[in-house]
């Protein structure tokens, strides 16, 4: 310290610019990162799948662990106000009409997937065999994975990209995805897109969802609920 | 010489206690992290709900222990540490341009690496508290908090990876592990790389 009178507090100022800086990303990260994340999307695609989250996807899940799908003893039963009760074994399922789309994933915790590939099994088609009482109104959605469990109201199901899927991006739904099936909706967040369905109970009213019991919106639009 | 090593002490208790709780903390909320974040990982350990509490828990132990070391350490010696590390002279700005220039007890580079990872502290601490909060109240989620939360990580592996080289491999720093483990270095090794933290030592012994 030969020049005292030289000293600048440089410190405590990268310490301030990097903090505010920080901060402020609260206000414009997302949109910036769209903006040039289109512009790094080749530099993505040569990383390996699955090491870093390249493709975007984060796998979120509430139980101790994750359900394995076997093929031979699994079932998707459809139940509740209808005629006659399902019990689909997996080829079942896969007989049923087949519908595809591509369509963007968001979650509510900020995280988007664009383009995924989707195949599977529209709502009325799945439901025609069980025959929907008049006074069916929602889709109760229970998961392997317990104890999560969730809704959609018959219209919402009826949406006309919304689906139970068993493929994704070409390939049969793997298993964080939720193998073998799930909900898909792309216009509300993920957490309405149940995971390892295994029993649709068609009802006369709402019941609170996993998250919606921990106080999310029942309706989850994107870009128009849960505060966002 | 060669039989009679000399050491000098370089880092107090308390500021070796902040630094051992500050990088422990760090790589536990990494690993647990980085199965809360990478898909392979997330779909290898599966028990989501338990490394979410290890991770929330470590946070809170984290800074918490951090409040204590202060609480209860050399207060008045992390002051002047504060101020050494706050303070950047001409030496300091040279050094920055690769210019070989004398350094006190910190060099710039260590100055700057402070204030860098006092800032991704805060940082984190508060986009982790969004991100925790925010699932219990709408009004606290932005579309934004994750991806800063990400960002910091990656920043701060790359900032690692650079610190553990300088620690642990690079042959002329590698001896200043000794001053954060044990408090004390060579005195010829600090003459060499910190001369003016020597130099006014020895002028002022009592400092």
């Amino acid at each position: 310290m030969t020049e005292a009178g030289s000293e600048r507090a440089y410190g405590r100022r990268t310490f301030l610019a990097v903090t505010g800086a920080g901060l402020s990303s609260l206000l414009w990260a997302k949109p910036v990162w769209h903006a040039v994340s289109g512009a790094a999307r080749p530099l993505e695609r040569a990383l390996p799948a699955g090491i870093v989250p390249s493709s975007g996807w984060r796998i979120y899940t509430v139980a101790a662990s994750m359900p394995r799908f076997d093929p031979t003893m699994w079932r998707l039963r459809i139940e509740g106000l209808v005629d006659s009760p399902l019990a689909l074994t997996y080829d079942e399922l896969r007989r049923l009409p087949r519908a595809e789309q591509v369509s963007g994933f968001h979650c509510v915790t900020g995280w988007s997937v664009k383009d995924v590939r989707w195949a599977g099994v529209r709502f009325r088609d799945l439901l025609a065999a069980a025959r929907p009482q008049p006074n069916a109104k929602v889709l109760t959605f229970v998961s392997a994975e317990r104890p999560y469990v969730d809704t959609l109201s018959l219209s919402q199901a009826e949406l006309r990209d919304a689906m139970l899927a068993y493929e994704m991006d070409g390939e049969p739904l793997r298993r964080e995805h939720g193998a073998p099936a799930r909900v898909v909706i792309p216009e509300m967040y993920g957490y309405k897109n149940v995971k390892w369905v295994e029993r649709i109970v068609v009802g006369d009213h709402v019941e609170p969802g996993y998250w919606e019991q921990r106080g999310y919106d029942v309706d989850a639009w994107v870009g128009r609920s849960n505060g966002l | 010489m060669a039989s009679e090593t000399v050491y000098v002490r370089r880092f107090s208790r308390t500021e070796r206690a902040l630094h051992w709780i500050h990088a422990s903390a760090f790589l536990v909320l990494l690993g647990s992290g980085l199965v809360l974040y990478v898909p392979r990982l997330s779909t290898l350990v599966s028990r989501r709900p338990l490394v979410k509490d290890v991770h929330v828990y470590t946070a809170v132990a984290w800074i918490a222990a951090l409040a204590l070391v202060v609480a209860i350490g050399d207060r008045r010696g992390l002051r002047r540490t504060l101020r050494e590390l706050d303070l950047f002279d001409d030496d300091d700005r040279l050094w920055l341009c690769r210019v070989p220039r004398p350094q006190g007890r910190f060099n710039a580079g260590q100055k700057l690496n402070a204030a860098l990872t006092a800032a991704f502290a805060v940082l984190f601490s508060v986009s982790g508290f969004l991100l925790w909060y925010g699932e219990r109240d709408t009004r606290f989620r932005f579309a934004s908090t994750i991806l800063l939360h990400d960002g910091l990580m990656y920043v701060a592996l790359v900032l690692l990876f650079g610190h553990l080289y300088l620690a642990v491999i690079h042959p002329t720093t590698r001896h200043a592990l000794r001053g954060m483990t044990l408090g004390s270095v060579r005195r010829d090794w600090a003459y060499e790389h910190h001369r003016k933290w020597i130099e006014a030592a020895e002028a002022e012994p009592h400092r």
